[in-house]
């Protein structure tokens, strides 16, 4: 396995981000630390504005004596992870079953009108990405979306605009 | 005779917290054991007489699971907790871990005595935020109660238990790539056997169960086996929580008696939205085989009314369609998320999800040739039975059921090039 030597790990994240993925390495048996990365990368990816860079999943890397590819496996195998920059706010759409036949379409729709660009896309500012998603596990509030870390629920345009601008 | 086993607390105020759950008895289960030294295989027998067969998916009886595990082997045994919720459809989980954490982690805690473990993980979906903050309130609260770490309540018994959260992955929801997963590792199933019970996590003897499953535990025990299987009927123990969704007025989660009729439960659910027709059901989540609508007014919700009709219970995420979808574009949307989520390691998986995709898109697109139906039972066919896992199953699983019951839909797509359904 190819690792890469640090000399001292202190230099690798800020003293907070070392603390916060401390905490998770502690949660798993001392020879498993790897099982942290998830964690790791979440925790690097909120403070590097939503997104990963490969120096940052290299240092992923270094901090849980991982392999970089061991690494890149995981931030590409889960949606989650983003690979490129992504603005400010990501919205999260469900589109599944539930969601469609409640006319998610037109949540899709309202946001590309509104913003000014298709799923997939993040607007010029960087304020705004728009990600089509699968089930969220909250059918029962269709249509929905994520915005950040809340979800919101029986989306109608009214609704999706007054959070919009609820947004900073 | 609703919410008497894992939303018994949702009436309460901020249910969620320790004193709350307290007050409905919690924990005085968990204490008792502890004190009385209940031997495991007591505990045990009681699981396997109340009836309860897991609440993932795959309904397989959750105390005998539990006998799998050769308790007095030395070494490190672990609890594994799936809350990882994604089978569409689903959201009851969610309102465990949101309203009666607690229980769930006491049903954590006399599962894992009951097996010799000293561990346990909550996999949690990482879209869950909420939930996860709710979670892991009740595990701050419960170790500073002294039900979780080291000699729990002076018994002698310790027991650690954390979350892990999950990062948007369908697959991860299958129980050995959910392992993988809490191992650091992109989650891809393993092979089996070896059973997670022999080898599970990190590879030591691991039980691992749905959140609505070990959350039923603390009641189970508490008011004996027998009378959690009297809720349910036969070979359907207990109640069990609907995830109901779709075109509805009042859709939600219930918690009812397993044999329920599906039409008290639509009632439930305020009915049909608008006053328009049932077409048709999906009664166990995504991959559960439809149902059409006039059939399911006749059927209860368990695990053996609902096989004979053709489909299977599931998770319990019924999804209800009214007379203005197109079947043929929810077969489209479900065969593409099932192409999107293959986790991409068995050919016939990876390749047939993809094939179905195209093939139903393209007959939702008018661009179906008359081939095309017998060719996505042929590609169906082939998927079902030669995986890893069972989401090469789950995507196939759908797609015969469309065919049966709404052939002149598909049909009516590649004769006229448009849809049966509306104006479209
Ligand atoms: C593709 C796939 C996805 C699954 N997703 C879930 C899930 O989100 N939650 C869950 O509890 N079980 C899920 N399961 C079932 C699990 O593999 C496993 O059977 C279950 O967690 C065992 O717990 P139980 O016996 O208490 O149901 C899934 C299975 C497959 C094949
Ligand atoms: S059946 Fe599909 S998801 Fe399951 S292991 Fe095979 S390729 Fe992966
Ligand atoms: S289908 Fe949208 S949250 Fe489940």
């Amino acid at each position: 396995m190819n690792t890469i030597e640090v000399n001292n790990k202190a230099e690798i994240f800020s003293t907070e981000i070392r603390g916060e993925i401390d905490q998770w390495v502690a949660k798993y048996p001392a020879d498993w630390k790897q099982s942290a990365v998830m964690a790791a990368l979440r925790i690097v990816q909120d403070a590097n504005g939503g997104w990963l860079t490969t120096e940052l999943m290299n240092d992923v890397a270094a901090y849980l004596d991982m392999a970089p590819i061991a690494v890149y496996e995981v931030a590409t195998f889960y949606s989650m992870y983003e690979l490129k920059p992504v603005g400010k706010h990501k919205i999260c759409i469900c589109t599944n079953v539930s969601c469609m036949i409640n006319n998610s379409e037109r949540v899709v729709e309202h946001l590309e009108d509104r913003l000014g660009i298709k799923l997939g896309q993040t607007t010029e500012d960087g304020r705004f990405t728009l990600k089509e998603v699968e089930c969220l596990g909250a059918c029962g509030g269709a249509p929905m979306m994520q915005i950040g870390k809340q979800y919101y629920e029986n989306l109608t345009p009214e609704i999706i605009d007054s959070i919009l601008e609820g947004l900073e | 005779m609703v919410n008497e086993v894992c939303l018994r607390t949702l009436d309460l105020d901020r249910p969620w917290r320790l004193e709350q759950y307290q007050s409905r008895g919690g924990y005085e289960m968990l204490t008792r054991i502890l004190k009385e030294k209940t031997p495991p295989d007591e505990i045990i027998e009681e699981v396997k007489k109340s009836g309860l067969r897991g609440r993932g998916g795959a309904g397989f009886p959750t105390g005998l699971k539990w006998s799998f595990i050769a308790r007095n082997a030395p070494g490190q045994k672990y609890v594994v907790c799936n809350s990882d919720e994604g089978e569409p459809g689903t959201f009851k989980d969610r309102d465990i871990l949101r309203y009666n954490p607690h229980q769930l982690v006491e049903g954590m805690i006399i599962a894992a005595y009951a097996i010799g473990a000293t561990r346990g993980y909550n996999y949690i979906r990482g879209e869950f935020w909420e939930p996860y903050e709710r979670f892991e309130t009740a595990l701050k609260e419960a170790r500073e109660a002294g039900f979780l770490g080291e000699n729990l309540l002076g018994s002698g018994f310790d027991f650690e238990l954390h979350s892990h959260l999950g990062g948007g992955a369908y697959v991860c929801g299958e129980e050995t790539a959910l392992l993988e997963s809490i191992e650091g590792k992109k989650g891809q199933p393993r092979f089996k056997p070896p059973f997670p019970a022999h080898f599970g996590l990190y590879g030591r003897p691991t039980i691992i169960n749905n959140t609505e499953s070990l959350a039923s535990i603390p009641m189970i025990l508490k008011e004996g086996g027998p009378w959690f299987a009297d809720i349910g009927v036969k070979n359907s123990g207990g109640s069990k929580l609907f995830s109901i969704s779709g075109n509805l007025n009042n859709p939600g989660v219930f918690e009812i008696p397993m044999g329920t009729p599906f039409s008290e439960l639509l009632e439930m659910a305020g009915g049909v939205k608008g006053g328009r027709k049932l077409k048709a059901v999906i009664p166990g989540g995504s991959s559960a085989p439809v149902i059409p609508g006039e059939q399911m007014m006749d059927l209860t919700m368990d695990y053996d009314a609902i096989a004979e009709a053709g489909s299977m219970l599931g998770s319990g995420a019924v999804i209800v369609l009214d007379d203005t979808n197109c079947m043929v574009k929810v077969l489209e949307r479900m065969s593409y998320f099932y192409h999107e989520e293959s986790c991409g390691q068995c050919t016939p998986c990876r390749e047939g999800t993809g094939w179905l995709y195209r093939v139903v898109s393209r007959i939702e697109n008018g661009q179906g040739r008359q081939e095309d139906l017998d060719l996505l039972n042929d590609v169906a066919a082939r998927i079902g039975g030669r995986t890893i896992c069972a989401l090469g199953d789950a995507a196939a699983g759908p797609v015969a059921g469309m065919l049966k019951h709404f052939r002149d839909e598909f049909q009516y797509h590649i004769d006229h090039k448009k849809c049966l359904v509306g104006a479209g």
